[in-house]
């Protein structure tokens, strides 16, 4: 399937989300485990359904990586009553969409649908949950398509392999290390019998959570869960990566990729970071509101230094994703200006580190941060997809439906004190990856432009039809 | 633990086997379009929607990249990230800051055809995002700093294109099958071309290209008709009745049967695909998007999805599409296979190609395409910002506005004789130009 492939080496990453009493979320548990969770909306006659498995990337097991994410891809090839890819054809015939997606902590599978066919939906993932059924024939070019999608998300771009080096640098040991589609050489060998094994050891009712948004009451959910979920025994209890943390990180990395397909650097550096997941506190949120008073939009911090005032860079900013289980990563990026030192760039940066950690943020910083983080939360109530989205994730990543309605209450208490003690405790330089991307060495800017042919460009972007 | 012990009894899914026959209604009060003509007479839709406390409010002016100057492409590109740099009596900073701080989220967009914007923001700063929306389009300021950085910006994106097979390949497909029309020309702007343009041009572009009988409006959200009216006069009220006189040619269709190969070093081949197509007025465009749709837009479960990626692993995705422009109508696709087995690829693309042409499509196709097409209209309706985004796009293409209660029926009136008769004029598969970019095996470039 058309994989989201969301957690790390993701760049644009979802604004921060969930809110107070935003999504109002009903919430039920069936015998067998299943958790299911009801966000009404009714603007429109369509539902959403959302099943998420508590299991991504990080739980593929040692010598092979990927897995988790090719069963995702499997779980459309067919079931013990169903053909292969019947599922999406019959979907798309009842006037319905779907598709699904792989994160480090998570699997989902999602449908849009007019609020009348969600029995018909309900009835198909409960199926594949408990039935699902491949044939080898079916398996076999589906790895390939697999490793299709990697070239092309990641082999035919340095920079998505830069970012691919600099994050199994960052963690020394915890299973983040490796991309959710897998290294090559290990995705090539992936079985069939290997991906079954996975998907009977994961894919219970006890280790999912059931979403649904949209133009239904949760009076209708509840028998229609009963009716198709009910009946799926238990899989085993699962525990998730318990024994598994970083050690003290003590040496600074810095990666280097050079290669012929670039042609203007790229810096970067991710900082080793606390996640909510991992339940250190309300720390997650500061460093949330860093991340907006850092590095969010044209006059944060780091836009007004380093592109407006000091003309080194032609864009900066950063990226910070609370929503994971384990530890995550505070990440910082920028490109220099043609004819800019990276070590020019790099050294500005970390002047305004420094600045902050001397002198913190301001008043006035943090109340304008807190209120583009609440508004968001409004804003988030806007799609189907959000609300469900952000519930499926935060129960996915080690937090509870209290976490994500107590968001903005949360936010509101965060001080400036609460944010320099975050920043002192992340900007660590020993534990960083420093990522250069740069131009070949015998390429550079000169050169470069010489060769650079007639017919690189632009072009029209045609109308899309309706 | 095997599978089968964890199948649970009651399941049963043959039922589903049945062609369902259905029958859309159109969500009649969800959709309920009005519209409003604003006291000084600017006339605008509008769906009323308290659902969320938030509006969103989108417009386009017809005539946008494709007017560019020869040696000033990239000027109405140039314009779509200036005018929320600095307007009015805000500098860069200031008018940023106004965005930001009160969450305003104001976007414009250059395509060939149209110059394209939106505001979204809480009820509250309505009269705010109104106001700074009429400053960016009447008053921009052009100062020098940000047009010196955002067209560093552009710069280095125009360098950096080469880096991405994708651009690379169609914008080779685009010269030639579009050739001397300005839908061939870089409109993203070249080195050259982004050099040359200065403020007076962009002044110009605004002058010329903002003016009220070329905008199409419409607001999705908590608002009501009068506040709408209001914020409709405040925002455009101020720009000239009449745009400056433009026109385009027809595009004449070219490069039958040429095959284009650019040697880069990736590791896989990116080709796009296609020849010329249909547009969107003419009387066939349903059936050609029902012809369409089972060739190469349906996602995982088209003829070309299943012959090249479900049964043989050649590629992640594949796909054609109609793409209808103002003076052209083109079918067009992507593929990207490992450079070993391109030529499969296509290969393939061509032999489906040929046979849909040959044999048309068959009354299931038809069905389950009717089916998916009319439900899963409304469902993609999910957010104000998508409604909005409709409904400008209904009044650019001038299809009314009792389109959404005309539409299904439209795509269900379609016969499977038109779908044959459409699919034999159509698709030819002796037509494709074809472009890729890689070190494709066994595929060579024929003028």
């Amino acid at each position: 399937m058309i994989s989201a492939l969301a957690g790390f080496g993701a760049a644009a990453a979802l604004p921060p989300l969930a809110g107070a009493a935003v999504f109002n979320p009903k919430t039920f548990t069936l015998a067998n485990g299943l958790t299911v969770v009801v966000i009404e909306n009714h603007r429109m006659p369509v539902v959403r359904q959302m099943l998420f498995y508590r299991v991504g990337s990080a739980d593929d097991p040692p010598g092979k990586s990927g897995v988790a994410h090719y069963l995702e891809h499997l779980m459309f090839k067919g079931t013990r009553t169903t053909k292969p890819n019947e599922f999406s054809k019959i979907v798309a015939r009842n006037g319905g969409r779907d598709n699904a997606f792989t994160s480090a902590d998570a699997t989902g599978y999602y449908q849009t649908v007019a609020s009348d066919r969600l029995e018909l939906v309900m009835r198909m993932e409960a199926d594949r949950m408990a039935n699902l059924v491949v044939d080898p024939k079916e398996a076999a070019p589906e790895l390939k398509v697999v490793v299709e999608e990697r070239r092309s998300r990641t082999d035919n771009r340095p920079a998505a392999q830069l970012n691919e080096q600099m994050t199994a640098a960052l963690f020394l040991i915890y299973p983040y290390r490796n991309p959710i589609i897998g290294w090559k050489h290990e995705l090539e060998k992936l079985t069939l019998a290997d991906t079954m094994a996975f998907y009977r050891k994961y894919y219970g009712p006890n280790n999912a959570i059931l979403v649904v948004t949209g133009d239904i009451t949760v009076d209708q959910v509840r028998p229609l869960a009963e009716k198709y979920y009910g009946p799926i025994p238990s899989g085993p209890k699962i525990t998730r990566r318990a024994n598994i943390a970083e050690p003290p990180q003590r040496a600074a990395r810095r990666v280097i990729l050079r290669s012929s397909r670039v042609r203007e650097p790229r810096w970067s550096r991710d900082y080793l970071a606390p996640s909510r997941g991992q339940g250190r506190g309300r720390r997650a949120d500061a460093l949330e509101m860093l991340d907006v008073i850092l590095g969010t939009g044209a006059t944060s911090r780091l836009y007004r230094a380093l592109v407006i005032e000091k003309k080194l860079a032609l864009s900066v900013g950063t990226a910070y994703d609370a929503d994971m289980l384990g530890p995550t990563a505070f990440g910082i990026y920028a490109r220099p200006k043609q004819g800019v030192e990276v070590a020019t760039l790099e050294a500005a940066v970390e002047a305004e580190i420094a600045r902050l950690l001397a002198h913190g943020v301001t008043e006035a910083e943090v109340k304008a941060a807190k209120k583009r983080l609440l508004a968001g939360a409004i804003f988030a109530q806007d799609s189907l997809r959000r609300g469900a989205s952000a519930i499926g994730t935060a129960l996915t990543s080690g937090q509870s439906i209290a976490d994500v309605e107590n968001w903005p209450e949360y936010i509101e208490k965060v001080t400036p004190a609460q944010i320099l003690e975050a920043a002192r405790d992340v900007f660590r330089i020993e534990r960083s990856v420093t990522g250069l991307l740069l131009p070949a060495a015998e390429s550079k800017n000169g050169g470069a432009a010489a060769k650079k042919r007639a017919n690189t460009g632009g072009g029209p972007r045609p109308g899309r039809g309706k | 633990m095997t599978a089968t012990s964890r199948r649970a009894g009651n399941l049963r899914l043959g039922a589903l086997a049945l062609a369902l026959v259905l029958l859309w209604a159109l969500p009649a009060d969800a959709l309920r379009i009005k519209e409003v003509t604003s006291p000084k007479g600017i006339k605008g839709w509008l769906i009323q929607d308290a659902t969320v406390p938030l509006f969103t409010m989108n417009f386009a002016f017809r005539g946008a990249a494709a007017l560019d100057p020869v040696g000033k492409e990239g000027l109405a590109e140039f314009v779509s990230s200036l005018l929320d740099e600095g307007a009015g009596d805000l500098g860069a900073q200031a008018f940023q800051a106004r965005l930001e701080n009160n969450s305003i989220a104001m976007r414009f967009g250059a395509g060939a055809d149209y110059f394209s914007g939106s505001i979204r923001a809480l009820v509250e700063y309505r009269p705010l995002a109104t106001d700074l929306l009429r400053m960016a389009l009447s008053a921009p300021r052009f100062d020098p700093e940000p047009v010196a950085r955002i067209r560093d910006q552009y710069l280095s994106s125009v360098r950096r294109r080469v880096e991405r097979p994708g651009y690379t390949a169609r914008h080779a497909w685009k010269v030639a099958v579009f050739k001397d029309h300005p839908y061939g020309r870089e409109l993203d702007g070249t080195e050259a071309s982004l050099k040359a343009i200065g403020v007076s041009d962009l002044k110009q572009f605004v002058a010329k290209r903002f003016a009220r009988d070329v905008l199409v409006v419409a607001a999705v959200g908590d608002i009501d008709e009068a506040a709408f009216g209001q914020m409709m006069d405040r925002a455009f009220g101020d720009l000239p009745a009449r745009a400056a006189p433009a026109s385009l040619p027809e595009a004449k269709i070219g490069g039958a049967g040429k095959i284009i190969v650019t040697q880069r070093d990736f590791p896989q081949s990116v080709a796009v695909f296609g020849h010329g197509g249909i547009k969107r007025k003419h009387p066939d465009y349903y059936a050609a998007l029902i012809v369409n749709y089972v060739l190469g837009g349906g996602g995982l479960t088209s003829r070309l999805a299943t012959e090249i990626r479900e049964k043989r692993g050649l590629a992640y995705s594949v796909y054609s599409r109609l793409v209808t422009m103002e003076h052209a109508g083109i079918i067009t696709g992507r593929v990207a296979t490992a450079n070993a087995r391109i030529a499969e690829s296509l290969a393939l693309i061509r032999q489906l190609w040929a046979k849909i042409a040959k044999d048309g499509i068959t009354a299931e196709e038809l069905s389950d395409t009717k089916s998916y097409l009319t439900g899963s209209f409304f469902t993609r309706l999910n957010s104000t910002r998508r409604i909005a985004r409709l409904l400008v796009g209904i009044q650019l293409q001038d299809l009314g506005i009792d389109y959404l209660d005309r539409r299904n029926r439209l795509i269900n009136a379609v016969t499977l004789d038109q779908t044959r008769r459409v699919a034999a004029r159509l698709f030819k598969p002796g037509d494709l130009t074809i472009s890729v970019v890689g070190r494709p095996k066994g595929v060579v470039s024929r003028p």
